[in-house]
């Protein structure tokens, strides 16, 4: 913050520095970095570069444990590697019911991954924007899950694949059910059958809300935990010199968000397709 | 803040590392923690055959040895047995063995004794003879010593 000040910038520039993504568009044929507001084909170069780079990272650490898995007597980083499965694969037989290749490496996919983004928060603010104005990258945003772009795409991979295991599971005469029977079941015969379109129509608002909601609700948790965190260590940074103590109070609290968050959106994917595999409604 | 193609890259990158971590990773690593707790219950199930093995064998071994010690037990009773029946016989047959000599003995003794009866009466019978040689030589009274020599006669 110091230079900044220094070099007559105020702490709302500092801020919004620190909250704009590096952005990458074609603007009248041209390829331009920054200015893109508004324009929906442009990409966050910032967050892609670290989703993808830590993604990397987690496919290359695991991968490597799994290419030499011994059976034996397992080396530290297998038996942690090993921990992190285990603890994946019992939260999985504790929540999922059904039977699917997918939820296993998904679940495990999702907590590591976003941990990892999570992560890049205990980094200190400044440490990686500063080295890209020296490099001259005018704008940094080290954290992808503060980015709602990412978040939205993971939620909405998983809202998919929701929708296409419940198809797959019940049929549509069985999601559409699920639609319109629940959570008051219309009445079957008698007099009560007049009020049964109203109950459909009600079940079916409610229900569609709610589904709708999931998404909405999975990736802005996990953004919202994240971009106040980020915006926290931001407002830290700018006290200056006491910010030591502090920064370091707020770093060891956030850990356990990073953890929670990720381990949250693990969970919550799992019981979203459990539930989508689950016939006994 | 804006939502932009990024989604869309996120999510082609998310396709990516989950059909990665399917593919190379999950499968992997459970085969190893499976098989790694397969092999912990066999090694567990076999320490506990193990276990129950060996005391099988030692309540073997025990009553093999307290039958051999019964075994034991009952030669060493058969031989004290056989050894005092043979002290016994050899008893009977010390006695009887010195009963025969002692009988033997006494035959013998007997026989001594009567050789040397019958020598002794030869022998005083000439002594007499000598003495009444003697006698006569001197004075030849038939009539007075006739009471004497028969007496002596009568005495042998």
């Amino acid at each position: 913050m110091d230079e900044h000040a220094g070099a007559g910038q105020s702490a709302t520039d500092y801020i919004t520095h620190h909250l704009t993504n590096l952005t990458l568009c074609r603007d009248h044929g041209e390829w331009v970095v920054g200015h893109c507001q508004g324009n929906f084909w442009a990409l966050n170069l910032d967050s892609m570069f670290f989703s993808v780079i830590l993604g990397i990272l987690f496919i290359t650490i695991f991968g490597s444990v799994a290419r030499k898995a011994s059976k034996g007597r397992p080396g530290k980083l297998q038996t942690a590697i090993e921990l992190v499965v285990g603890f994946v694969d019992t939260a999985i037989k504790d929540a999922f019911q059904g039977h699917s290749k997918v939820i296993a490496p998904l679940s495990l996919t999702i907590f590591v991954w976003v941990f990892l983004m999570n992560f890049m928060d205990l980094i200190p603010v400044d440490w990686l924007p500063e080295i890209g104005l020296m490099i001259g990258i005018p704008y940094l945003k080290v954290v992808p899950t503060t980015d709602v772009n990412i978040t939205f795409a993971m939620s909405i991979s998983v809202f998919l694949l929701t929708i296409f295991y419940s198809l797959k599971v019940k049929g549509i005469g069985g999601f559409a059910k699920e639609f319109t029977m629940h959570p008051i079941a219309p009445p079957t015969r008698g007099i009560g059958l007049i009020a049964a379109p109203v109950i459909i129509a009600f079940n079916f608002i409610l229900e569609t809300v709610a589904f709708i909601a999931r998404p909405i609700s999975l990736s802005l948790r996990l953004f919202g935990n994240m971009y106040a965190g980020e915006l926290i260590f931001i407002l830290i940074a700018l006290i200056g010199f006491y910010q030591l103590p502090l920064h370091f109070a707020w770093a060891i609290f956030h850990i356990l968000v990073v953890t929670l968050q990720a381990f949250i959106f693990m969970m919550l994917t799992i019981v979203y397709l459990s539930q989508a595999h689950d016939t006994g409604h | 803040m804006d939502i932009n193609a990024t989604i869309i890259g996120q999510t082609i990158a998310m396709i990516f590392f989950v059909w990665f971590c399917m593919k190379y990773i999950w499968p992997h690593i459970m085969d190893a923690i499976e098989a790694r707790q397969k092999e912990i219950a066999d090694g567990l199930t076999a320490a506990e055959k193990g276990k129950s093995d060996l005391a099988a064998a030692e309540s073997k071994a025990q009553s093999i040895i307290s039958e051999a010690r019964g075994q034991a037990k009952e030669i060493v009773d058969q031989a004290s047995a056989r050894a005092s029946d043979i002290v016994d016989e050899a008893r009977v047959d010390g006695e009887a063995e010195k009963r025969r000599q002692l009988e033997s003995t006494q035959a013998e003794i007997e026989v001594e004794i009567n050789r040397a009866r019958d020598e002794l009466r030869g022998q005083v019978a000439a002594i007499a003879v000598a003495g009444a040689e003697k006698v006569l030589s001197r004075e030849i009274d038939a009539g007075t010593h006739k009471d004497l020599l028969d007496g002596l006669a009568a005495e042998l």
